[in-house]
C-alpha cells in the first residue's frame, strides 16, 4: 500500500503542465460593473442598440438577485467590482479574417497546448473556433460549412450578421433572469459562438472551440448558443486549459442549446482549467450554465463532459424535453483532486409524451477534493410514457476526499419509469494485487482500474477528445489510489 | 412574519396555560418553547422541507392535550420517572427542529422505559399512544425515551392512532448500549385527517443492533423523522413501507450517521402510491471521515397505482472516508404489465391480479417483522385494503 500511496503522491504533486501566459497586450477595461462598463463592452463589441438593452436589463435584474449559497461548495466571497469584464488580444486589425491573420504568438500558445489549429483543422477535420481570452481569434472552415448553410462563428459576428436568429433563440432556453451567474453573464457576456445549422443539415464536421482564459484577472464570461433546425445534427466540441494564476478567477458562462423536430445536438466539454496548486490556492471558479431545450419531436440533445480542472466546479448541464418522443442524455466523469471542489451533475425535465433521458455520472474524488452529484429528475404530469435512467458512481481515492449524491426525483405522472442507482467505492487493494501480481506497476493498474471505470462516458466522446480526456485524467490523477 | 408570529402567539399561550411541570422538566421546556419561537415552523424553503407544505398545522389552532397511554411492560422491564432516568432529554433530538422544540416545551408524562444490562425480553414492548374523538382539534405530543442496557435484547411497538382532527407530534429517543439488539416498530393508524410528525432518534453503542420498522397507513400529512447514529461495529436496518390515497402525504427522512468505522446499514423504504396522494423520501447516509470499512445500502421503492399521484425521493450520500462501500438505489415505477398478464393468462382476473401483485410488493416489508401478533394484524389489515381497493 505504501507504494501505491507513493505514486499517489507524485500524482497529485505534479505541477499543473499548461500553465503559462502568453504575453500579448490586452485591450482591457478598467475593474468593475456599473452600466458604463457594460455600454463600453457593447460598444467595443460594436453591438446594435437591442443587444445593449438586453445587457442592461439582465444587469439591473441581477442587481436584485443575490449569490446562490446551497451548492456543496465553500469559497470566499467574490468581489465582483474587482474584476475586468472584458480583456480582448490587442491586434494591428480590427479582427483576424483568417489564420494567416491570426498573431504568431497566439498560435503558438495553442502549439503549446498541443492544438496545431492549421494541422488539427486538415487533419482533424475540426473547424476550430478558437477563442482566445475574449475575442473570437480564428475561424477556419467557415466557408465549407457556409456553403452546406450552416452558420458558425463567434458570437458577436453573429449579432452583427444575423440578429433575427440572435434575437429569436438568445434567452429563450436560460433566460436573463433565470439565476444570479446566468443574470451575470447576460449582462457581461463578452464572446462565445454561435451555430446555426438549417434544416435538414447533417453538419459535416465536429464543430470544436477552445476557451482560454489569459490575461490577469479577468472572468471570461462567454455565451454559446447553438440552434439545430428540423432534421438537423451537428456534434460540438469545447475544451478548456488555462495558464496559471495565483488568483482566483471567476468564469461564468451559459451555453443554450435548441433542437427543433427531428434536431440532434451531441455537446462535448473537456475542462482543464487550472485547479489551483496542492494547496488549493489558486485556480477558477467555473460557474456555468448549460441548458439544451428538445423544443422538437423526436428530437434529441447529448451532454458530455469530462470536468478534471478548476478549483470549483458548478455546473448543471441540462435538458428541456419539451417535444414528444424527444431523448436527453448526460454522460459525466467529474474529478477533484488536491482542494478542488466540484458540484455538478444534471437536470432533465420531461414535459413530453415517452420522453427518455439517461444519465451516467462518475464522480473521483482524490486528494482534499470534494465531488459532489447534483442531479433532478423531473417527471411532469404531461410526460406520459417518460423513461428515466440514472446512475452515479464514485470512486474514492486516498481518506481525505469526500464524495456526494443528492439525486432529487420529482414525479408527477404514474406512466413513467425513473430508477436511480449509485454506488461509492475506493479502488479495491484486492485489485491492485491482481494487476501486480502479473506484472503491471500499481501506478499502471489505477489508470487502468480508473479508465475503466469511466469507460461508459468516454465512450461517449468523439474520438479526438476521448484520447484527450484519457491523457488528462492520467496527468490529473496521476498516483492517486489508496 | 406576522404569520408566524401569530402562531408562536397561540402556542405561547398554550404553553402559558399548561399544569407546572415537574421540577426537572422545567428549565428544559422554557428552553425548548424559546427554541421554537426562535425557529418558527419550516416552510418550503427549508431544504429538509422542501417537499411537505406544514401550512396547515402552521395555520391551525390546537388545544394542547395528552394522549392517552396504553403501556405493556413485560417483566424485566423498568418502567422510570423521567427523574429516576437521569438522562438528559435534550440531549439528542432537542433543537433539531421546529417540531422536537415543541415537544419539548410541552414534556409532561414522559414514557420512560429502561432494559437493564444483558436483560433478554422476550415478550414485545407495547406503546400506544391514543388520541380519542374530541370536539375541538386537540395536539398530543407523546415523547418516549428508552434506555437498552448492554447486551440487552428487546422488541418495541409504538402505535399510534386516533379519531377526528388532531396533530400528533412524537418524539421517540432510543439508546442502545454496547452489544444490545433492538427490534423496533412504529405503526402509525392516525385517523385520515389526522396531522402526524414524530421523529425518532437512536444512538447506537459499539457493536450494537437496531431494526426499525415504520409502517404508515394513516393521517392526512405525515412526516416522519428517522435519525440513527453509529458507533463502532454497530448495524442499523432501517425498513420502511407507507400505503397512502385519497390526498394523504407522508414524508419519510432519514439520516443514517456513520460516525465510527466498521458500521453496516441496510435500508429499504417502499411505498404504494394511489389516488391523489404524495409521498415524499429523503434519505441520507453520512459516512463520516474515520468511518472506514463502513458498508451501507439505501433503496427506495416506490409503486404508482394511479395518475394523480405524487413521488418525491431523494437518497443522498455524503462520503467522507474513502475504505467504504456504499450504495443507494431509487425506482418509481407501476405494476409489471408482464407480471400482470402472466396471471391474467392463467385465469386471475385483472383486479386480482393487480391486488395481488401490490400486496407482493407490501408483503416484502411485511415478511420482515419478526413479531408474530403484529405481522398477523398487518397483513390482515393489507389484505383488507387491497381487496377493497380492487371492488
Amino acid at each position: 500500500m505504501s507504494e501505491s500511496t507513493n505514486t499517489i503522491e507524485t500524482f497529485a504533486n505534479r505541477e499543473y503542465k499548461w500553465g503559462f501566459v502568453t504575453d500579448i497586450e490586452s485591450d482591457a477595461i478598467p475593474r468593475g460593473l456599473n452600466e458604463g462598463v457594460i455600454g463600453l463592452i457593447s460598444a467595443k463589441k460594436r453591438e446594435p442598440e437591442w443587444m445593449l438593452e438586453w445587457r442592461l436589463k439582465a444587469y439591473r435584474h441581477w442587481l436584485t438577485m443575490t449569490e446562490p449559497t446551497w451548492a456543496n461548495i465553500h469559497y470566499p466571497p467574490i468581489d465582483y467590482q474587482d474584476i475586468i469584464y472584458y480583456a480582448a488580444p490587442k491586434s494591428k486589425k480590427d479582427g483576424p479574417k483568417s489564420l494567416d491573420e491570426v498573431d504568431p504568438e497566439l498560435l503558438r500558445t495553442y502549439e503549446k497546448l498541443g492544438i496545431p489549429l492549421q494541422e488539427r483543422a486538415i487533419l482533424a477535420g475540426v473547424a476550430v473556433d478558437a477563442v482566445f481570452d475574449s475575442v473570437s481569434v480564428a475561424t477556419t472552415f467557415k466557408a465549407k460549412l457556409m456553403d452546406m448553410g450552416v452558420i458558425f462563428g463567434s458570437f458577436s459576428e453573429a449579432v452583427r450578421e444575423h440578429p433575427d436568429l440572435v434575437k429569436q433563440y438568445l434567452g429563450s432556453v436560460v433566460p436573463s433572469s433565470d439565476n444570479f451567474f446566468a443574470a451575470l453573464n447576460s449582462a457581461v457576456f463578452s464572446d462565445g459562438s454561435f451555430c446555426y445549422v438549417p434544416k435538414g443539415v447533417r453538419c459535416p464536421m465536429e464543430l470544436s472551440t477552445y476557451f482560454r482564459i489569459n490575461a490577469k484577472d479577468t472572468g471570461q464570461f462567454e455565451r454559446t448558443l447553438i440552434v439545430a433546425d428540423e432534421g438537423a445534427f451537428v456534434s460540438y466540441l469545447e475544451g478548456c486549459t488555462a495558464p496559471m494564476r495565483d488568483t482566483n478567477q471567476l468564469h461564468a458562462a451559459v451555453v443554450e442549446l435548441v433542437a427543433l423536430d427531428n434536431a440532434q445536438i451531441k455537446y462535448s466539454t473537456v475542462q482543464n482549467w487550472y485547479p489551483g496548486d496542492k494547496d488549493g490556492k489558486g485556480g477558477i471558479y467555473n460557474f456555468v450554465t448549460k441548458r439544451g431545450a428538445c423544443r422538437g419531436v423526436n428530437s434529441k440533445i447529448s451532454w458530455t463532459q469530462v470536468e478534471t480542472g478548476s478549483s470549483i466546479t458548478w455546473k448543471y448541464p441540462s435538458c428541456l424535453l419539451m417535444g414528444d418522443n424527444s431523448v436527453g442524455e448526460f454522460y459525466s466523469v467529474a474529478l477533484a483532486n488536491n482542494y478542488q471542489q466540484a458540484d455538478t451533475g444534471t437536470k432533465m425535465i420531461h414535459i413530453g409524451k415517452n420522453t427518455t433521458s439517461t444519465i451516467v455520472s462518475k464522480g473521483i474524488s482524490a486528494g482534499h477534493g470534494q465531488n459532489t452529484y447534483r442531479g433532478g429528475v423531473k417527471i411532469l404530469k404531461s410526460a406520459t410514457g417518460a423513461r428515466n435512467y440514472s446512475q452515479c458512481d464514485s470512486l474514492l481515492l486516498g481518506d481525505k476526499c469526500g464524495a456526494h449524491t443528492f439525486p432529487y426525483l420529482e414525479v408527477r405522472n404514474t406512466s413513467s419509469q425513473v430508477e436511480h442507482e449509485a454506488s461509492t467505492s475506493k479502488i479495491g487493494e484486492d485489485q491492485i494485487f491482481y494487476c501486480r501480481q502479473r506484472g503491471i506497476s500499481t501506478e499502471d493498474a489505477v489508470s487502468m482500474i480508473v479508465h475503466g471505470f469511466c469507460k461508459e462516458v468516454f465512450r461517449e466522446l468523439p474520438m479526438e477528445f476521448a484520447v484527450e480526456a484519457q491523457k488528462l485524467l492520467g496527468v490529473s490523477l496521476e498516483g492517486s489510489v489508496g | 412574519m406576522t404569520a408566524v408570529a401569530e402562531q408562536t402567539g397561540a402556542w405561547l399561550e398554550s404553553f402559558t396555560k399548561q399544569p407546572p411541570a415537574p421540577e426537572c422538566l422545567r428549565p428544559l421546556r422554557e428552553a425548548a418553547f424559546a427554541r421554537f419561537a426562535e425557529l418558527g415552523f419550516p416552510t418550503t424553503h427549508d431544504e429538509d422541507w422542501r417537499f411537505t407544505n406544514v401550512a396547515p398545522i402552521a395555520r391551525a389552532t390546537f388545544q394542547v392535550a395528552a394522549a392517552d397511554r396504553f403501556l405493556r411492560v413485560p417483566g424485566g422491564v423498568e418502567d422510570l420517572s423521567p427523574q429516576e432516568a437521569q438522562f438528559d432529554l435534550a440531549s439528542l433530538a432537542a433543537g433539531r427542529n421546529a417540531f422536537v422544540a415543541l415537544n419539548t416545551a410541552f414534556l409532561d408524562k414522559v414514557t420512560v422505559l429502561r432494559i437493564p444490562r444483558g436483560a433478554v425480553i422476550a415478550q414485545p414492548i407495547e406503546i400506544s399512544y391514543e388520541v380519542p374523538d374530541q370536539a375541538d382539534a386537540v395536539a398530543v405530543h407523546p415523547r418516549t425515551l428508552i434506555l437498552v442496557g448492554a447486551n440487552a435484547q428487546c422488541a418495541i411497538v409504538e402505535t399510534y392512532k386516533g379519531q377526528g382532527q388532531y396533530l400528533t407530534n412524537a418524539v421517540t429517543e432510543i439508546v442502545i448500549g454496547e452489544g444490545a439488539v433492538v427490534d423496533h416498530y412504529k405503526v402509525q393508524q392516525e385517523s385520515r385527517s389526522a396531522f402526524h410528525v414524530a421523529t425518532l432518534a437512536v444512538t447506537l453503542g459499539r457493536s450494537a443492533n437496531l431494526t426499525t420498522t415504520s409502517i404508515s397507513l394513516g393521517g392526512a400529512l405525515v412526516r416522519n423523522d428517522v435519525s440513527a447514529v453509529l458507533s463502532e461495529g454497530a448495524e442499523a436496518t432501517l425498513n420502511g413501507l407507507y400505503l397512502v390515497n385519497g390526498s394523504q402525504h407522508v414524508d419519510n427522512h432519514t439520516v443514517i450517521d456513520h460516525a465510527k468505522p466498521h458500521g453496516t446499514s441496510h435500508e429499504l423504504y417502499k411505498g404504494i402510491l394511489d389516488g391523489k396522494a404524495s409521498a415524499v423520501f429523503n434519505g441520507r447516509i453520512l459516512v463520516r471521515k474515520d468511518a472506514q470499512k463502513t458498508d451501507s445500502k439505501q433503496t427506495n421503492k416506490n409503486l404508482v397505482l394511479s395518475d394523480d399521484a405524487v413521488i418525491d425521493t431523494k437518497p443522498e450520500l455524503q462520503i467522507f472516508a474513502d475504505d467504504v462501500r456504499c450504495t443507494h438505489g431509487a425506482t418509481i415505477g407501476q405494476l409489471d404489465a408482464e407480471s400482470i398478464f402472466y396471471l391474467q393468462s392463467r385465469g386471475i382476473g385483472l383486479s386480482d391480479a393487480r391486488s395481488l401483485l401490490t400486496y407482493a410488493f407490501a408483503q416484502d416489508i411485511v415478511d420482515r417483522i419478526e413479531v408474530q401478533s403484529l405481522r398477523d394484524s398487518l397483513e390482515r389489515s393489507l389484505f383488507e385494503k387491497f381487496h377493497e381497493r380492487t371492488r
